[in-house]
């Protein structure tokens, strides 16, 4: 494929840039001293962090498109953050580069409850629009873990999952139309309030695009009626490899669970700590199943799931009476993050994914793993999806940790490309993964996605560096994982 | 039979060449778009499962494979693709499937072909073979390429393999029948979208409205006391003829138009007898109507027209804003950049 690189950017002039924005946009607009900038200098990924150029904060789409318009003119990046929620530094400031914040764009546009869809600015939070459409008996299906803070347009960026994906699907399946501003500052629409429009799929396309292809200013979401009820049973086992084999047997049996989660024994005694929410302190492995639907739908599937784990020769079952103790099951692992978090000083978020027959062996091995870089991980993840959170505890204080965690961490996501998986399954690719896609990806698959990103932004200014490595990078990076003396990736070229 | 490496030599030769390949499957979708032109690259050898493990809910099989015998293996382990895509065919390849992208008449309730594509293995306009997605429910690596080939109409390249997420058959299926007129059938249809309800299919047709239940047995019935319908029928074969529009009124040979609107738009004002399908927001109209007037109507409504089949003079797609359409085409020159995919099968010039 005949794309160019991106070229180096040239370093930028900030008072220049500074200036010009101040001529198309109120001076409270964008944010220039030290003090002002530092808060924005790192997503959720803290352990990356760069101080941006200049920090914008505009108020609506037409000084969004103002500032974009002289970004493009001056040839600067541009960034563009949501709520900073993210685990992958998709948000990571660019030094040379304006940080594009659409927090202030809050507002709920439209709600339409017969054609059961939302208009929402990109800064609305997630969690804020089941809020919104509860009166209607509706809500939003993709629930991230950041639901009270994360905001719909960072949802769409990353194409953001939660515990309810194996039923529900990813952001993709859930919108339906996404209205861009290119770099150039020119409004499209994607997709539409229909169920499909002519041409390409580029609202696929735009869901998990990491702020690379244009910035998002409008997004229509798609509502679902609130399931009658929901009732979880949470199972305890002796081993991790049980726990994984009730994971295929449910899925087996014909039944789809709305959410299907598993927590192993450390994160198990981190929760029982934090909170108390009566998980089994002894078993090795738990899994949490949620079914919803109709009463009767659901009394039927409880009593084939408990008919399954009786099989599976579960340790404990506790099954949900009223919704009080449903919260209070998933509040262990609503919490299990911060929980892990209070045992060491510092965590690193995986988000591997693997076909779901190979769970047993990857989590033996993420523990062999574990005991050769002497950090303890804990595993807390979305079984039902094959989608594995491993959680490495360092402490960034100590010499060499957090380098060490990293490492264990590219091991990991190492692991999960030869069981037949992917480095990321809802976090996006960002800063943290930027290495491992040169192991997942071929040149000439790198270099496709480098050819469709200069369809939308020829001058490479939207989110430089992140999301797809440049074959330059894989090949330094090549050549610095010489094993035996056999290089990895001999099709690409050297430089 | 596997053939990928003769396919992708043929790619690389007309590169050389410089001559262009009209992907061809099954040619069961030959009606569908602007006609062919180019070397007809015919790909229906290259077939069979790859891999299928049932408990992991993913099929990978080849491009050429037919889409009766896939859906039969999947049958045969009590599963299906959920989105039920037509055939218009007994030769329908999973590989035309997925580039026409066409979902069937549960399409609003269990989503399109595209959510259910997890990867695909193509040759590229360079004449290599890449990979995309993969066999994992969730996976968020790179743009989002296999979904972009669906419904891409063979312009991007060449499809070898693919992935979908396939799911359980429903325990229990029922139609229920209501006389109603149009405007009522979309109040109806739209209203009960909107209610926990195992609603998978809704379509009107001469003054009757169907609807398809479609779970567990006991949330099925349920469902039926409460919806209160004229008539239900168990094993109603009018979603297969919907589905491959095989009822009476697919049979009038004049231009076949398919609307796409908002679920909830009111009867269209076109003096034509319309099939509504998908709650709503897919309606089929047969007519001589100029398509000018029938577009306009459309877009007015918020929606587009498509000339599904008919007169090969007539603007097949809706046409799009101008940005967007600029947009598209260096999407496809920068997948294509040797113009080997016949782009005129989707894309008019200008």
């Amino acid at each position: 494929m005949n794309c160019p690189e991106v070229r180096p950017l040239a370093s930028t002039n900030r008072s220049q840039v500074l200036q010009e924005l101040r001529r198309v946009v109120p001076t409270d607009i964008v944010l220039e001293s030290l003090e002002a900038i530092k808060p924005f200098e790192c997503d959720a990924l803290s352990m990356h962090r760069k101080t941006p150029l200049l920090v914008a904060l505009p108020n609506s789409m037409e000084q969004v498109k103002a500032i974009l318009q002289v970004c493009h003119r001056l040839e600067v990046p541009v960034v563009t953050r949501g709520a900073g929620t993210g685990l992958s530094g998709g948000a990571l400031p660019h030094e040379q580069g304006v940080l594009l914040v659409l927090t202030r764009l809050n507002r709920i546009l439209e709600i339409d409850p017969l054609n059961r869809t939302a208009r929402l600015q990109p800064g609305v939070r997630n969690l804020a629009i089941s809020e919104a459409v509860a009166e209607y008996g509706l809500y939003y299906a993709p629930d991230p873990s950041s639901q009270i803070a994360c905001s719909i347009g960072g949802n769409v960026a990353e194409n953001s999952g939660g515990v309810h994906c194996l039923k529900y699907g990813l952001t993709v399946h859930n919108v339906l139309e996404v209205r861009i501003l290119t770099i150039e500052g020119e409004e499209l629409v994607l997709g539409g309030a229909t169920l499909d429009t002519p041409g390409y799929d580029l609202l696929a396309l735009i869901n998990g695009s990491e702020g690379m292809l244009g910035v998002i200013t409008e997004i229509l979401v798609r509502l679902l009626p609130v399931p009658e009820t929901a009732r979880v049973v949470l199972a305890g086992f002796a081993s991790v490899e049980r726990a994984a084999a009730t994971v295929s047997a449910i899925i087996a049996a014909g039944i789809v669970p709305a959410g299907l989660e598993m927590m192993d024994r450390l994160s198990v005694e981190a929760v029982e700590a934090f909170n108390s929410p009566g998980y089994p302190l002894h078993a090795e492995a738990v899994l949490l199943c949620e079914l919803d639907g109709g009463e009767a739908e659901v009394a039927e599937q409880m009593a084939a799931v408990q008919e399954i784990l009786k099989k599976q020769q579960a340790t404990s079952v506790t099954v949900s009476a009223n919704e009080t103790e449903r919260l209070k099951l998933w509040a262990g692992r609503k919490n299990a993050f911060p929980a892990v978090g209070r045992i060491r000083p510092d965590y690193y978020c995986m988000d591997g994914t693997i076909p779901r027959r190979e769970l047993a062996v990857v989590l033996a091995k993420i523990k062999e793993l574990s005991e050769r870089y002497g950090l303890q991980v804990a595993n807390v993840f979305h079984a039902g999806d094959g989608n594995l959170h491993p959680l490495i505890l360092y402490d960034a204080n100590r010499e060499r940790e957090l380098e060490s965690a990293e490492q264990l961490g590219a091991e990991i996501l190492s692991m999960c490309i030869s069981a037949g998986g992917t480095v990321t399954g809802e976090h996006g690719v960002g800063m943290e993964k930027i290495d491992s896609m040169c192991e997942q990806f071929r040149s000439a698959e790198l270099e496709q996605f480098h050819a469709l990103k200069y369809a939308f932004d020829p001058r490479g200014l939207l989110n430089p560096g992140k999301a797809v490595p440049s074959l330059h990078r894989c090949a330094e990076l090549g050549a610095m994982h010489v094993h035996g003396g056999k290089l990895p990736f001999p099709d690409l070229p050297r430089f | 039979m596997d053939i990928e490496q003769q396919i992708a030599e043929k790619v690389r030769a007309a590169i050389e060449s410089g001559s262009p390949l009209a992907i061809r499957g099954g040619n069961s979708k030959a009606f569908y778009g602007y006609p062919a032109a180019g070397k007809p690259l015919d790909v229906s050898d290259h077939e069979g499962i790859v891999e299928y493990d049932p408990g992991e809910l993913v099929l990978t099989c080849r491009a050429g494979s037919r889409l009766s015998e896939i859906r039969a293996t999947l049958a045969k382990n009590g599963q299906h693709f959920p989105f039920e895509p037509p055939g218009f065919g007994d030769s329908a390849t999973v590989g035309g499937t997925v580039a026409c992208g066409f979902s069937g008449p549960s399409r609003p309730w269990s989503g399109s072909l595209r959510d259910y594509l997890l990867g695909v293995k193509m040759v590229n306009g360079a004449g290599e073979v890449v990979q995309y997605g993969g066999q994992v429910m969730k996976n968020v690596a790179g743009y989002d390429m296999s979904r972009l080939l669906a419904g891409s109409m063979g312009t991007l390249g060449v499809l070898l393999e693919t992935s979908f997420k396939v799911l359980p058959l429903p325990a229990r299926e029922l139609t229920l029948e209501f006389e109603c007129d149009q405007a009522e059938a979309i109040e109806k249809a739209n209203r009960w979208s909107g209610q926990p309800l195992p609603l998978w299919g809704a379509f009107w047709l001469d003054g009757k409205l169907q609807v398809r239940l479609s779970g567990a047995g006991s949330e099925v019935d349920q469902a039926v006391s409460r919806l209160q319908p004229n008539a239900v029928h168990e094993n109603s074969n009018s979603w297969f003829q919907l589905r491959e529009h095989q009822l009476l009124f697919f049979r009038d040979t004049s231009n076949l138009w398919r609307i796409s609107l908002p679920p909830s738009t009111p009867p269209l004002d076109l003096n034509s007898e319309c099939l509504l399908d998908w709650g709503g927001a897919q309606r089929w109209y047969i007519t001589e109507l100029p398509a000018a007037e029938i577009r306009q109507t459309a877009a007015a409504a918020g929606g587009y027209a498509t000339l599904f089949r008919g007169a090969a003079d007539v603007e097949i797609f809706h046409p799009q804003p101008p940005g967007l359409r600029r947009l598209q085409e260096r999407i496809r020159q920068a997948l294509d950049p040797h113009g080997l995919f016949d782009s005129g099968r989707m894309w008019q010039e200008g």
